[in-house]
């Protein structure tokens, strides 16, 4: 899929190659509109490592040019299109992804377009008025094919497509990508209680854990650790990694976890390769420049990126 | 009248057995809701997601979209209430098959306010893709399956549960979107729905008796809220219109028809017998419908009031009201 690179790289070069990417692109993007830009210097090995490595994705079935919002699902409603396309056909021996944090989408997009999924076009539409690539992205968005939204939804309806797809007897697994904030949620831990109840062990849940939330540092706001307990108290077969580092991602995901959802907290940095960043800690959540000086100092940082 | 019990228990059963992409799932509330019957037969498909209704509703909407048909099963409370947004969100914005199976409308519990679901309709009228449709008898909860799987989105089926009449032929199925007429006249219109078109009927033949003439629709869907016969019979009473529900008078069958007599142009008064804007206390049913107004008793002074002179109608005059003595020894709460 990584048509953009060399085919002799390793797939650790590529995955890396795509993290680097989905941060200039989302660097690129801030430096004009300002963006939700540490969440993509938190997640970058590890969605670059899904879109990479970790899942198995039929090629895209969507345009490289993202259709204009048709209208959301209704009766007589046929023009919607919902944005797992860009996932891939649905194939009983496909993987399924669900972002749950959706304001990750300026992330997802950029490894979308990284991973050649996406025409390098597609951000110019981000958040324009009438466009499917929205900035808090809806079940039309590229790569996406749940509304997040409120939070602890879209883990509990994973669980249920990991449930059917099992009784149908499909090999693919169901991947889901939560942020550490919306642990918070209690349906977060109705659904892990219920995935390890019914035994769900097609289901891989990855923790982007950056510590990071809008009012500030979580455990500030609503302390969240033992996160790993947490989750093994739970019912999970629950690994702690450093999410910045892409063997530690790969061995995680082929640990053997029969008869358990696997869980991997991925600890991240929210300022990695981004250091301006550091000045803002803990206020992160969203860029937005306080005047042209700062943001002609991430300009440069993107400058410096590029080179 | 035939009485019969554990009506939606068989019928579940038996939509189970004919259709495999049936799916029940139930929260702690299984004998209680009857799904039973269900779980014994078909055990595979019966999934118990304990007392955790947000992640039961976006679980379902996860099995829709992967082609099966979830039923679920809880208090309706639980679900219209406490999970609303997993209802807005997992299931109706992707507009998906997934039927909202709520028991205890009302006054039908003596469990209290927590229990009672006393403005359901309204609230889930405003759900954009929501279907909804309520039973007033046996034979309507036999047929509420079939109607909610015509149905290409979520549906919100208003349960009644135990020992229920049968006030409609076994044969005359619940049909979307069309009243049942009960009775014809000119003078006044009356649109009854769920357990209060029992309540009704016993005392339109008293008044039919002193030459009130009533015309009589039974409503079993609130949304869309679209047949004819409702206009026409508003259109044609000569006195007024009366509406009588087991549910808030704000939001539910009451408001529908002000709106469209509203939207019509049609001038006609209209007197709202419904619950009235509060909350209620835990009691048998038939002291909530009198204390709270939704009895024959309660019709009586609504027409009374449009005819604008006393009927003189008593408590004798009126048709025998039912005693509910049900329990089912399985059911494991005391509601």
């Amino acid at each position: 899929m990584v048509q953009a690179h060399p085919r002799n790289r390793s797939w650790h070069e590529e995955c890396q190659a795509l993290a680097d990417g989905i941060r200039r692109r989302v660097l690129s993007h801030t430096v004009a509109h300002g963006g939700y830009l540490s969440q993509a210097c938190s997640s970058a090995e590890v969605i670059g490592y899904l879109y990479g490595r970790g899942m198995d994705l039929g090629p895209s079935e969507g345009p490289l040019v993202p259709p204009p919002f048709a209208g959301a699902p209704a009766k007589g409603n046929s023009d919607h299109v919902n944005g797992m396309i860009y996932n891939g056909k649905r194939k009983a021996n496909k993987d399924r992804f669900f972002l749950s944090p959706t304001h990750y989408a300026l992330t997802l997009y950029a490894a979308l377009i990284e991973s050649g999924r996406l025409g390098p076009d597609g951000l110019s539409q981000f958040n324009a008025d009438g466009s499917t690539v929205e900035m808090i992205g809806g079940e039309h968005s590229p790569g996406l094919e749940t509304n997040g939204g409120s939070f602890g939804q879209t883990i509990s309806q994973a669980a249920g497509v990991a449930w059917a797809r099992r009784r149908k007897g499909d090999t693919g697994k169901v991947w889901i990508f939560l942020s550490d904030g919306e642990c918070q949620e209690g349906q977060v831990w109705e659904a892990i209680m219920a995935m390890a109840f019914q035994k769900l062990d097609n289901v891989h849940i990855v923790v982007d854990n950056n510590g990071q939330q809008v009012d500030g540092r979580t455990e500030d706001v609503m302390a969240l650790e033992p996160l790993d307990a947490k989750f093994t108290a739970f019912g999970a077969h629950c690994l702690r990694i450093d999410g910045h580092d892409l063997a530690a991602l790969d061995a995680a995901f082929r640990t053997p976890h029969p008869g358990k959802p696997l869980v991997v907290i991925a600890d991240t940095d929210p300022t990695r390769n981004i250091g301006l960043l550091k000045e803002r800690w803990p206020n992160l959540h969203y860029i937005r420049f306080a005047n042209e000086d700062e943001r002609a100092r991430y300009a440069d940082a993107l400058t410096a990126m590029e080179n | 009248m035939e009485t019969i019990s554990r009506v939606h228990a068989k019928a579940l059963a038996d939509w189970g057995g004919a259709h495999p992409e049936a799916v029940v799932l139930s929260g702690d509330l299984t004998a209680s809701c009857e799904a039973d019957a269900f779980r014994d037969a078909y055990p595979d498909r019966f999934l118990s997601m304990g007392l955790a209704e947000q992640n039961m509703l976006s679980f379902a909407a996860g099995l829709a979209r992967e082609g099966f048909r979830p039923l679920v099963h809880t208090f309706a409370v639980f679900m219209y209430r406490r999970a609303l947004d997993q209802i807005e969100m997992s299931i109706a914005y992707p507009n998906l098959p997934v039927r909202i199976v709520g028991f205890l409308p009302g006054v039908t519990t003596p469990g209290g306010a927590s229990h009672q679901a006393i403005n359901d309709i309204a609230v889930l009228r405003s759900v954009p893709n929501m279907t909804i449709i309520e039973a007033g008898d046996a034979t309507e909860v036999e047929s509420m399956l079939e109607v909610a799987d015509g149905v290409d989105g979520p549906v919100y089926c208003r349960m009644l549960r135990g020992a229920l009449p049968r006030l409609f032929p076994a044969s005359d199925r619940m049909r979307l979107g069309r009243a049942r007429l009960l009775s014809d006249g000119a003078e006044i219109a009356l649109l009854s729905s769920g357990i209060c078109t029992e309540e009704a009927m016993r005392a339109v033949d008293a008044l039919k008796a002193r030459g009130v003439s009533v015309r009589h629709l039974h409503v079993s869907t609130l949304k869309p809220f679209d047949d004819p016969q409702v206009l026409d019979a508003c259109r044609a009473a000569k006195l007024g219109v009366i509406t009588m529900e087991n549910h808030t008078r704000l939001g539910g069958l009451g408001t529908c028809v002000a709106e469209l007599m509203a939207e019509h142009g049609i001038g006609k008064r209209q007197i709202r017998v419904a619950l009235n804007d509060v909350y209620l206390q835990g009691a048998s049913s038939k002291f909530l419908m009198a204390r709270y107004g939704i009895d024959a008793a309660a019709l009586l002074r609504a027409v009374e009031e449009l005819a604008g002179n006393p009927l003189g109608i008593g408590e004798d005059d009126l048709g025998d009201a039912r005693t509910d003595n049900y329990f089912f020894e399985k059911q494991q709460e005391a509601l």
